[in-house]
């Protein structure tokens, strides 16, 4: 078949074309009208003041950008969300990364472990954040905690700590950021676990050879090695924990006050709470700017790193 | 090449299963009452048995997924014959607006208002709209209620005794010195779902009737009385009070109202802050509870407390469905006597059909006692808006926590008030 001259066969060339593009068709379709006209329809509402369901969607400009950004409620939902993040960087992947740091090692039920492990990414938001409620309710039953953490710290004497752990200010955002990631060290262990065990052994042997001891082949070693994975770990942590909400959900309702407002629980307070779609909308694009721009900046650090 | 085509049908069949089909001799509900499902498949099959018309009852719970799920099938075109449109009453306008729900009037009128006077006034007002209403939709009646509900407190007669308390408080300050009593053995307070903000709406706007009138509320909800006015305060002031004698369960700012369901059923608390509905809940999580109904206890003995009540649960019918027909005569049947008793027992809610309360269970007669008591937003004359409702009880939540005062938080509605009055005028110039 190739060898026919398809110059002198017109029709066949024809045939060739239209056969490579109907095989990228469906998925052109599906491109288009998942991702690309959405995204129009999108811009286009964050323009408009919109119910959500009535036919007239009024055109109001730049008018819903304007308001967001005096929008305290809004960037606050921002910086709680920016908290969540920070302890998920943190403490989440810290644990991750010492769990799989000693996951990489031969240990007895190794396997088991990460198995365990990985469990709670697993579950459902919504469940983990019914079992959370309940470990930190608050309420009690004949002058007995009810919740399992209240109970435990009366039971060890600790009473002026026990308390509304979610409905209490201070400590409802940190007990929401603390549960996210607890949910969420599991898959940052995987990631990191694979990234530890595509590390040459021989790098470490020729490193002992030298007279390196454990910490400076840590440092040496497997930290540069695991660059280009820690990067992609917190990008992944950055995007995940940014759009948290479920678990918020589930844990906290409507929310106390406006303690435990992240992103998307506004965005979906001005949709179906206060019926805004395109102010909804322009949230929406707003916050996925923010997003954007944070994993271009994690992007670059990390071009800068393997550079250096 | 033939996968291509393959995979092209199957891609236009996938679009094909997103466009809405009517079917003839089937008519498909949509709802969110978990507890009824049971209840309504075996009114469908009854239905079937003896029409011949199939009736499928879909289920969509919780009721926030419910109100996302039918907003998106609306954007879509493809709501089912018959649904309920959840929260105030701005929502349902909208569907009205878009085409999504029928005008039953002239059915609700035949044969003398026949139909119509079977239910209950107050539910069938529930989906009325009057002449010159603020929303601007032609007069009539666009929902048919399937039971009727009020929100009231509720009191576990095993815990008052146990604080040597005999009958339940009358007054506000009388259930003050109760919740003391009642803590003095151990025993907690009040709890009600407060984590979902319409109740503390609801238990608000019950004080805010007592303490200065519907004609005041209405003015404030036009703009002519300010939050910071002092009755408004007072109603404010009612949390503040409850919070520092410690009336409230720990931790009721986040409690959904299932959890304080449970709390109230498993006698954790001696008050609960409840809607009809519970009596089904209560029975099933502990058929042992002793508990009666009481009104929320007035501040203003002078004025009658009024609480919220009227249409439980509503349905409408699609305005664009071709099952039209036969999904009214299916609500007709549905609102019928037997059916309604039906629905009463199985399910323990107050019936809309005036006919079948006789029938019903004696905790829930308490509750019916009050249907003459009751209002609600979708039938007072004006309603706030969202912005300012929103405010309005996240400040309450906040001063529930002890972080704010009164007259802080009515300072903050006030001005989300003003703001959202200016662009209501700026918009109405355009």
């Amino acid at each position: 078949m190739n060898s026919i001259n398809t110059k002198r066969f017109p029709f066949l060339e024809f045939k060739n074309i239209s056969e490579n593009y109907l095989f990228i068709l469906p998925a052109v379709i599906i491109f288009c009208v998942f991702y690309i006209y959405p995204f129009f329809e999108i811009f286009n509402l964050s323009l408009r003041e919109w119910n959500g369901i009535s036919l007239a969607k009024d055109f109001v400009g730049l008018a819903n950008f304007k308001e967001i950004l005096q929008d305290k409620i809004w960037w606050s939902s921002m910086w709680h969300a920016a908290y969540i993040t920070l302890i998920a960087l943190t403490f989440q992947n810290a644990l991750a990364f010492a769990l799989a740091l000693s996951c990489d090692r031969d240990i007895r039920l190794r396997k088991f472990y990460r198995v365990v492990f990985y469990l709670p990414p697993v579950l459902s938001e919504i469940v983990v954040g019914l079992i959370w409620q309940w470990i930190l309710y608050a309420g009690t039953q004949n002058g007995e905690s009810v919740g399992l953490l209240n109970y435990f710290l009366a039971k060890i004497h600790m009473n002026h700590l026990v308390h509304g752990w979610l409905s209490d200010p201070k400590t409802a955002l940190t007990c929401i950021a603390v549960v996210h990631s607890w949910k969420g060290f599991g898959w940052g262990f995987i990631i990191l676990l694979a990234g530890l065990q595509t590390i040459d052994r021989q790098l470490y042997e020729a490193a002992r050879v030298d007279g390196a001891g454990a910490f400076s082949i840590f440092k040496n070693v497997t930290i540069p090695m695991m660059i280009p994975v820690f990067v992609m770990v917190m990008v992944l942590t950055i995007l995940g924990s940014m759009q948290v909400f479920v678990l918020v959900l589930s844990m906290v309702g409507q929310g106390l006050v406006y303690h435990t407002e992240v992103p998307v629980t506004r965005i979906l307070a001005s949709m179906t709470g206060t019926s805004r779609f395109g102010y909804a909308c322009a949230q929406g694009i707003v916050f996925g700017l923010v997003l954007m721009l944070a994993s271009f900046t994690l992007n670059k650090i990390s071009r800068k790193f393997k550079q250096e | 090449m033939k996968k291509i085509f393959f995979t092209i049908f199957i891609l236009c069949l996938a679009l094909a299963g997103c466009t809405p089909s009517s079917k003839p001799n089937m008519i498909t509900i949509w709802h969110w009452m978990t507890d009824r499902q049971d209840t309504f498949v075996k009114l469908a099959e009854q239905y079937q048995a003896q029409t011949g018309i199939k009736v499928r009852f879909e289920l969509y719970a919780p009721s926030d997924i419910y109100s996302r799920k039918i907003i998106a099938a609306a954007q879509a075109r493809v709501l089912p014959d018959i649904y309920g449109v959840l929260g105030e009453k701005k929502k349902l306008v909208s569907f009205i607006e878009g085409g999504f729900v029928a005008d039953l009037t002239s059915e609700f009128q035949d044969n003398d208002a026949e139909w119509e006077k079977s239910l209950f006034p107050k539910a069938v007002n529930v989906n009325r709209f009057e002449e010159k209403n603020i929303y601007k939709i032609k007069p009539g009646i666009y929902g048919v209620p399937l039971d009727v509900t009020n929100i009231q407190m509720l009191y576990n007669q095993t815990l008052l005794a146990k604080a040597g308390v005999k009958i339940p408080p009358s007054t506000f300050s009388e259930f003050i010195d109760v919740a003391s009593a009642l803590k003095r053995v151990g025993i907690d307070g009040l709890v009600s779902g407060w984590g979902e903000t319409w109740m503390i709406d609801c238990f608000a706007s019950n004080y805010a009737f007592n303490i200065m009138g519907e004609e005041k509320v209405m003015a404030t909800f036009r703009g002519e009385i300010s939050y910071t006015d002092e009755d408004w305060i007072k109603v404010f002031n009612i949390f503040k009070v409850l919070s520092d004698k410690k009336v409230l369960v720990d931790g009721i700012v986040t409690k959904g109202n299932k959890y304080a369901e449970q709390d109230f059923a498993l006698e954790r608390a001696a008050f609960a802050f409840n809607g009809s509905w519970c009596v089904n809940v209560y029975d099933k999580m502990n058929p042992d509870l002793r508990y009666g109904v009481m009104l929320p206890p007035p501040i203003n003995t002078e004025r009658p407390m009024q609480i919220w009540g009227g249409a439980g649960s509503s349905f409408v019918v699609n305005g664009i469905s071709e099952n039209k027909k036969l999904a009214i005569a299916f609500l007709k049947w549905l609102t019928a006597k037997e059916q309604q008793v039906f629905l009463a027992r199985e399910t323990k809610n107050l019936p809309a059909n005036r006919d079948a309360l006789s029938l019903i269970p004696k905790v829930l007669s308490e509750f019916a006692r009050a249907m003459d008591d009751t209002t609600h937003p979708s039938i007072w004359k004006y309603n706030e808006d969202p912005l300012v409702i929103e405010t309005f009880d996240k400040g309450i939540q906040s001063i529930i926590i002890g972080e704010s005062q009164p007259e802080d938080v009515a300072q903050e509605v006030q001005v989300v008030k003003e703001r959202e009055m200016e662009k209501t005028k700026k918009r109405s110039k355009q």
